[in-house]
């Protein structure tokens, strides 16, 4: 019920925002459409079951934004200086690291967090455990690894999932 | 409205400029890897502040625009790390500056790598 909900709302506001109107007649024809799809795509899905809709919740996952915005700008900076300058500054390799994160869309938000962030990019996933290759090595133990990628978004995203 | 489309200019501007260092990049990166690094996270940057200045010029717009922006947050890291991957498993080779490869001597993921043949 809960996955047929938020793939509803989903479904609705993407219809919402590209027709760019409230006119009810529309409005009928994209519930219909996304009462049916939600039905049928959603049987078994279990992709938003972990998910805690508390206050505390939607807090944190506006404030998971903000801290992704502002990790997404600093790599970049990054990603500049490192291209710009002539002696072309990197130490590159794969590193492991582990995340104490149960849900799967929770493990899948991270590595795509990590992925943006600065100089680090998934490259496997096996269980708890995430491969990265890192454009600039600084430790290659795997507990401080996990501390220096992983843990600043692993604080919200455990509230937001459980 | 005019301040607007002001701002809007310069964001879309930055936007390219992002763009800009993103293809030098790739041009200057040594292998594989360290391009898709620098390809995602510019081109990711780039992308989302040249729309949002678009956003500022074509309000109307703006519905659109923001599922584009959202399209390109999610599905530019997954597509750069399948990428990552694929080019890993078919063994295409790291530069010489790589100092550390433990997916290669993690006994679990080779594990995964048998079973898939």
């Amino acid at each position: 019920m809960k996955n047929f909900i938020i793939t509803f709302l989903i479904l609705m506001v993407v219809w919402v925002l590209l027709n760019n109107t409230f006119q009810p007649d529309i409005l009928l024809v994209g519930a219909v459409i996304a009462v049916f799809l939600s039905l049928f795509m959603c049987k078994r899905c279990e992709l938003f079951q972990d998910m805690n809709f508390t206050p505390k919740g939607i807090f944190y996952t506006i404030w998971f934004l903000g801290v992704f915005m502002v990790e997404l700008i600093k790599s970049n900076l990054d990603v500049t200086k490192r291209v710009l300058n002539p002696a072309l500054p990197i130490k590159p390799g794969i590193v492991e690291v582990k995340t104490k994160l149960k849900s799967k869309f929770a493990r899948m938000l991270l590595a795509n967090s990590i992925t943006l962030t600065p100089g680090t990019l998934t490259v496997d996933v096996v269980d708890d455990s995430f491969f990265i290759h890192w454009i600039d090595v600084k430790d290659e133990d795997i507990k401080s690894a996990s501390k220096e990628i992983v843990e600043k978004f692993e604080k919200y995203l455990e509230v937001i999932y459980g | 409205m005019e301040i607007l489309e002001l701002i809007g200019a310069i964001t879309t501007l930055t936007g390219s400029l992002i763009l800009l260092v993103a293809s030098i990049g790739l041009l200057r990166m040594p292998d594989v890897y360290n391009r898709l690094q620098v390809g995602t996270k510019a081109t990711t940057l780039g992308t989302i502040l040249s729309l949002l200045g678009i956003i500022l010029i074509m309000p109307g717009w703006w519905g659109k625009l923001v599922l584009l922006i959202f399209f390109v947050m999610m599905t530019s890291p997954v597509s750069s790390h399948v990428l990552a991957r694929a080019s890993y498993f078919i063994k295409i080779p790291f530069t010489d500056k790589t100092v550390v490869d433990k997916l290669k001597v993690s006994a679990k993921a080779r594990k995964v790598e048998y079973e898939k043949k």
